[in-house]
Formats: C-alpha cells, structure tokens, sequence
C-alpha cells in the first residue's frame, strides 16, 4: 500500500471538503456578517424553550406576549416539535421570563413547562467569543512546544510539531465548514458546547498524529539507510489497523450518542463525529506525507510544472 | 517497567500475583462504591470511623435547576478585591441555603464575577431576585401615615451612596406583587435605624395569631437609638422598610428601652425565613447584578438521563463486541479491563463528588473510546512481535514497552487540552465545558492506568502458560 504516492490526491479530497465550507462561510457571512450562526452564548442575548400541555398558541401570540412584557425584545418564535416553541431574543431578565410566561398561560389557556431558559448579556458573549479564540490558539501553541519537546530527539523535530499542527488546522476546518453548511441547511447555532467539541478534536486529531509520528520517530532509529518517503510510508501502513480501529470503536460510541442520547447533545455529537474522523483522515493522509513534502522541499516544483509534482 | 522482563521468569510470576490481586481488591472496592449511596466505616466501638456521602452528584442539565453567572456591579474600571468578592460569595450562599436550596454551589470565577448553581429549583425567578437584593433594612419614621404593605417608600438612604441605590427595580420585584412605583411627589422619611445595628435574628411562631413573626436583638448603640426614638414617639408609627420596600407599619405602643423587638406582618413560615436570613447576613460589601442565567427543567433533565444512559450502554456494548470480534482472546481481555475501567471510573466520580453533566457523560463516553485506544495500541504491537516468532511472554513485555511512548505522548496532548478546557470552563461559569474537561481528563488517567496496569497484568495472568502455537486463532493471527 503506497499512501505517500498520492500525497497529492489526499490533500485534494481535503480541499473538497473545506473549500465547500469557506464558501458557505461566505454565504453565513451575508446573512448574518458572522462565518458561523453564534448562539446567544457568544453574542448575548435570551433563548426560552417552552412546551405546551394543551393546544400550542400560534407563533404570533408568542411573540406579542413577549413584546408585552420586553418592548425591545425582538423576539424570534420558532416551532420546537409539534406542542412547543424556541424563541430568542435580545437578553431579558427571569422575572420578566416569569410574567411572559404566565400571560402565555393565560392566552393559550394550555400548560407551559419551561423546558430551558438561557439568558445571557451581550458583554458576557464578547468576552466568551474572545477567550474561546484565545483557548484555541493557546491548545495550538501547547501542544507545538509538547510535540517539539518529546520529539527532541528526532532530526527536524520542530517539523513533526508544525505538521501536527497543520494537520489540526485542517480538522478545525473541516469541522468548521462542516458546520457552516450544516448551519445554512438547518439553521444550527455555534454555541458553548460546539466549541468544547471543537477543541475536543483539536486535541484528538493531536493524538491521532502522535501514533503515526511516534512511529516515523521509531522507524528513523531503526531503518537509517532507507529513503525518507519509503519510511513514512511503511510507518502509516504499520499504525493504519490501529488508527482505524480506535477511531472505530470511538465512533462506535459516538453513533450510539447520536442515535439513542437525546436531541439536546445530537449537534455536539455530530460535530464530534466529523472531527473525529477527519482527525485520523489528517494524520495518515496530510500530517505524515507533509513530513515527505517538506523533507523534499516540494513547493519549489508546485509552481513550475504540475505534472512533475503530480508524479 | 523494562526491568521485569530482565530479571527473570520466577519474580515476574510471583509480581504479577500481587499485581493481580491488588486489582482485584481495588475493583471490589470500586463496585462497592458504586453500589452504595454513603460509605459508613464504624471502628471496634461502634461508632463511625469514616463517612462520606458517595451519592452520585447530577448536573444541572440533568437534574434540572438554575445556573446564574454574577458580576459586581460596579464600574468596568473599578477594581474588587477579591476578598471583598468571597466575602460577598459567603453571605449569598448562606441566603441562598436560608431559602430552602439545598445542595446550593457557588464559586468566584475570574475576578469580578460567582457562579451559583440551584439544583431542582422550581422557582428561578424568586431566587434571582432574593440574592440580589441588598438587604438594606431600615426602621423608618413615617410619622401618623401608615404605608401599604408591599410599597415602595423614599428614604434618607434612597438618594445616598448606599449600594441599595444602584440596584435595578426589577432586581427587588417579587414576582407576584405589583409595587406601586415611587412618584416624585413622594415624601422623603427619616431613617431611624438600619440593620447594621442588629445583633441576631430570629423566627417565631406567634400562638395568637398562628403567624410568623421576626425577633431580633440590637447592638448597645443600636438599643439606645431604638429606646429614644421610641420612648420619644409613642402612638407613630415606625415603618420597617428592606430595599426600600415595606415589610410592616407597626404603630409604637410604648418606649422599648431593652433592646430587642419583634417585627410581625404577614408573613409564612417561607417569607419569614426569607427575611430573617436576609437581615441575619446583611447587605453585601460587592452589589451584584445577572449577567446570565440559565434554567433547564426537570423534564428536560428526566428526558436526557435515561436517554444518555440508553446511549452510554449501547455504545459500551458494541464496542465490548467489537474487540472481541477483532482481537479475540485479548479482545476479551481489553474488554475485561474496559468493564474495569468503567467501575473504577464511577467509583472515582463519587469519591470526588464530580458532578456529572450531559456534556460530561460525552467526555466520559469518548475517553472509553481512548482507553480501547491503549489496549489496541499494545494488541497490534502484541501481534506484530508474535509474527516476528517470539514467544507470548516475550511478546507482551515488548508490545506493551513500544506501544508505551505513543500511549503517554498521545494522552498528554489531550491532557493538555483538557487543562485549557477548565481554565476557559471556569472563567466563564461554563460549567457544561468544565465539566466535559475534568471527566475527559480523569477518564484519560483512568484509562493510562488500566493500560498500563490491568491489561498487562490480566495478559500475563491469562496468557503466560498457553502455547501460542496451540491456539494462532485466538488471537487473530
């Protein structure tokens, strides 16, 4: 099996999926000037999901309701299920949740149950939006200097830590275009949780890498005569069963989350379970060949003539 | 670890011996503990030797209740001392607990801000305003009028610095009473007294009555204002006003020289508690406002824990059927560790008292997926020296020895995002990414540890005295 071979088909089949993603980051940015929908966890604001026992008021009596109690509100009533209702809208307080509540009652004459009431001020999602790029940036210098460190042996070693870092970079894109596209189509939010499954792949996919590169680190001790591209290729071959049953058997578990664990988690688990497999495509088929790519020194061809740096 | 291998057959048997059967006693140990909700441990005389609540503590998207994220109110450039902030975090506690909240959680975070957590609160809204009134008590001199109860009234304390000030109106309005707003025609009162002159405060039941009523003691100072105003002004009327609203108007039968009163109005066995807790632990050095709020019902909660545990269990058991499909006899091995990996886990989480959140229960779950990873790490390292022709003893030590660096390297890297996790996590209140972070990472150690340890240990246990040749299948080969 030959993986290092077509280097070049694997960092396409990438660009196909995160091209697609910045262009419906684009098509986000028009409709609402940000890559993705945020939740009112980033950018303030009140989420009231309520269900009724009884008949359902249409979305018009919410929204007037509201407007009642919270003029400046601008609430935006959405259907949850066929006997409920997700209305956002400009932060408000839980006393004035309280009120709209009980005139909801009182003009649907049904019972309503507060499934979940979210209220967050504009400053706090500021602040959140900053310190989750700061988290992020932060996971990617850690994690360079640590591979830089347990790598120091190895010739190059801050190369396996900028290729594990690429690599990463590329899961981070996957999942953020995955989610951008699914954002369009099903009108999801970023929120909180999204990005705890973001970092969460970002430190997968640095696992992932890790076995394949612990492998390259190995093989150099022992095969020293044998060219660069042949030893990485045999080191991705020698971890490809283990690289594709761990991500089979957290996948497994993930799929059992998606199906059975409830609507509230199933967008963190989806955006998990794109992470999770783009983290072990990115270790076999981009972080380890851009070690050959960068050995070779291979952007001096790219430019010049296609065909040769096809080859 | 390379040091057993070398030194010989006979002490590696007897070391693993011991190994395993202090495995086996630290499992039973666990499974206890995930079968009892209190651990009691008496000593020879019968009395207790040890306790400890080992009930399995649920988030608040599980159990249902109210998070709500407090920041001081006071100017963005103005600095709080952080003393200042836990002395502010003690007194809503002890309010929030005065409220009937059991089980409340309230930690700073960050400089300016606490997080409280009420879990199995039925009503968001009484709690929100309860902890954020100031708890401003004055004795007020209202002359011949007696106000309403429940209205609003100006004081000398209204227009001062007073942090009762800057409290927004909404802040101190109780759900079901409409206040009659203060007009600008509204006389301003003379204060009498505040609160600050109290010494303790209690609840009575009045026999004659069948209502509650609030006693308290004053300080000397506050004994002396109290018996001149009092002896002074026999038949007015002396109004006791919290943040500007009126609780009672009691009219001054006589001078009340001994330094204690009673305030009756029409309170409940709650209200009474309510206030008395509010007076008892007075107003807060550091005003607070809500920044953000968070309520999940507790059919929602009910909702989500069966369905994460349908979940949780499913994907267990398939991954358990997976790896005995694929690896066989060790398969079978790395599923007993796994099914140890998951009682010694749970037994962790309750010792700890981790609170256990939907996110969490997703950390929990894909850290299984990791601790599979070292068990399939070491198999295909174990297979790969059997092909080489060595002998199964052979082969574990050496598998488990190369499998070894990318074990560590690997968990480091999550631990490490783990680490940044929390500290963003608890910045932020965000308890739903604290929570996904300390149960990912505790199930990484968890994991590294039945790695290292309970697999290797149950292989050589297992494995030492089979001739591989006898059986290739078993092992996939």
């Amino acid at each position: 099996m030959n993986i290092i071979k077509n280097r070049y088909v694997y960092f396409l089949i990438s660009l196909l999926v995160i091209v697609p993603g910045i262009i419906f980051m684009i098509f986000n940015w028009n409709a609402s000037q940000t890559p993705l929908p945020l939740a009112i966890d980033f950018t303030g604001g009140s989420l009231l999901e309520v269900q009724f026992t009884g008949t359902r008021p249409s979305a018009d009596t919410v929204a007037s309701a509201f407007l009642q109690y919270a003029p400046d509100s601008v609430p935006a009533v959405q259907a949850l299920g066929t006997d409920g209702f997700a209305i956002r809208s400009k932060a408000i307080e839980d006393a004035t949740k309280g009120q709209i509540v009980t005139e909801l009652e009182k003009r649907s004459g049904a019972t309503v149950t507060v499934l979940t009431f979210s209220s967050v001020s504009p400053s706090v999602g500021a602040e959140v939006t900053k310190a989750a790029l700061g988290a992020i940036a932060l996971a990617a210098v850690a994690i360079l200097v640590y591979i830089s460190v347990a790598f120091r042996g190895v010739e190059h070693a801050f190369r396996y830590g900028v290729a594990a870092i690429l690599a990463m970079l590329h899961d981070v894109f996957v999942v953020l275009g995955v989610e951008a596209i699914l954002a369009y189509f099903l009108h999801w939010e970023a929120d909180a949780l999204f990005l705890t499954a973001l970092l969460t792949v970002i430190g997968f996919s640095v696992h992932d890498t890790i076995v394949v590169f612990d492998r390259v680190r190995e093989n150099s001790r022992i095969y020293r005569r044998i060219p660069y591209e042949t030893l990485v290729n045999h080191s991705i071959v020698q971890t490809l069963d283990r690289s594709i049953n761990t991500q089979l058997t957290v996948m497994l578990t993930l799929f059992s989350l998606a199906l059975f664990g409830g609507d509230t988690i199933r967008h963190f688990v989806i955006i998990l379970l794109v992470g999770i497999f783009s983290g072990t495509y990115s270790s076999i088929f981009n972080a380890a060949p851009i070690l050959v790519v960068w050995e070779k020194k291979e952007w001096r061809s790219w430019f010049r003539s296609p065909q040769a740096s096809e080859a | 670890m390379a040091g057993i291998f070398v030194d010989g057959e006979d002490f590696m048997n007897r070391n693993n011996t011991n190994w395993l059967i202090g495995i086996i006693v630290l499992l039973a140990l666990s499974l206890w503990i995930d079968l009892i909700p209190q651990i009691n441990i008496p000593n020879f005389s019968g009395d207790t030797l040890y306790s400890r609540n080992v009930q399995l503590k649920l988030g608040l998207d599980l159990e249902g209740g109210l998070q709500a994220l407090l920041e001081a109110d006071l100017p963005e450039t103005s600095n709080v001392a952080s003393s200042d902030l836990d002395v502010t975090r003690q007194i809503l506690e002890k309010r929030a607990n005065a409220l009937g909240v059991s089980e409340v959680v309230m930690q700073t975070a960050g400089t300016r801000r606490i997080v409280a957590e009420f879990p199995g609160v039925k009503d968001p809204e009484y709690v929100i305003s309860s902890l954020q009134q100031t708890g401003l008590l004055e004795f007020v001199d209202t002359g011949t009028t007696a106000p309403q109860e429940g209205s609003i009234i100006k004081t000398d304390y209204s227009t001062g610095s007073e942090p009762a000030a800057t409290v927004a109106p909404e802040a101190t309005a109780a759900p079901d009473t409409t206040p009659t707003p203060a007009t600008d025609q509204q006389p301003v009162y003379h204060t009498v007294m505040t609160g600050k002159e109290l010494k303790s405060v209690g609840v009575s039941l009045l026999s004659t009555t069948g209502r509650y009523a609030i006693n308290f003691t004053l300080t000397t100072q506050g004994a002396q204002i109290f018996g001149t105003h009092t002896t002074n002004n026999v038949g007015k009327i002396l109004t006791i006003v919290l943040d500007k609203r009126v609780i009672s108007a009691p009219s001054i039968n006589g001078p009340i020289t001994g330094g204690s009163g009673e305030i009756t109005g029409n309170f409940t066995a709650d209200t009474a508690n309510a206030l008395a807790a509010q007076l008892r632990y007075g107003s807060l050095p550091v005003p607070v406002k809500v920044v953000e709020s968070r309520t999940v019902g507790a059919t929602l909660g009910e909702e989500s824990i069966s369905k994460s545990r349908t979940a949780g269990i499913i994907g267990i058991a398939v991954v358990v059927v997976f790896m005995l499909l694929y690896y066989r006899l060790p398969g079978f091995i790395a599923d007993l560790a796994l099914i140890g990996y998951a009682i010694l886990s749970l037994a962790i989480f309750k010792m700890l008292g981790v609170v256990l959140t939907l996110p969490g229960i997703a950390g929990f779950i894909l850290s299984i997926g990791m601790a599979v990873d070292a068990n399939i790490l070491i198999f295909e390292r174990l297979k790969e020296e059997l092909r080489n022709g060595r002998n199964l003893r052979q082969a574990i030590e050496l598998g488990w020895e190369r499998a070894w660096p990318s074990i560590r390297d690997s968990n480091i890297s999550t631990l490490i995002t783990c680490g940044i996790l929390f500290t963003f996590g608890s910045t932020f209140g965000a308890s739903m990414v604290r929570g996904f972070s300390i149960n990912l990472a505790l199930g990484v150690l968890v994991s590294l540890f039945t790695a290292i340890i309970v697999t290797r240990t149950f292989l050589h246990a297992l494995l030492d005295n089979i001739t591989l040749s006898d059986h290739p299948r078993w092992f996939g080969l």
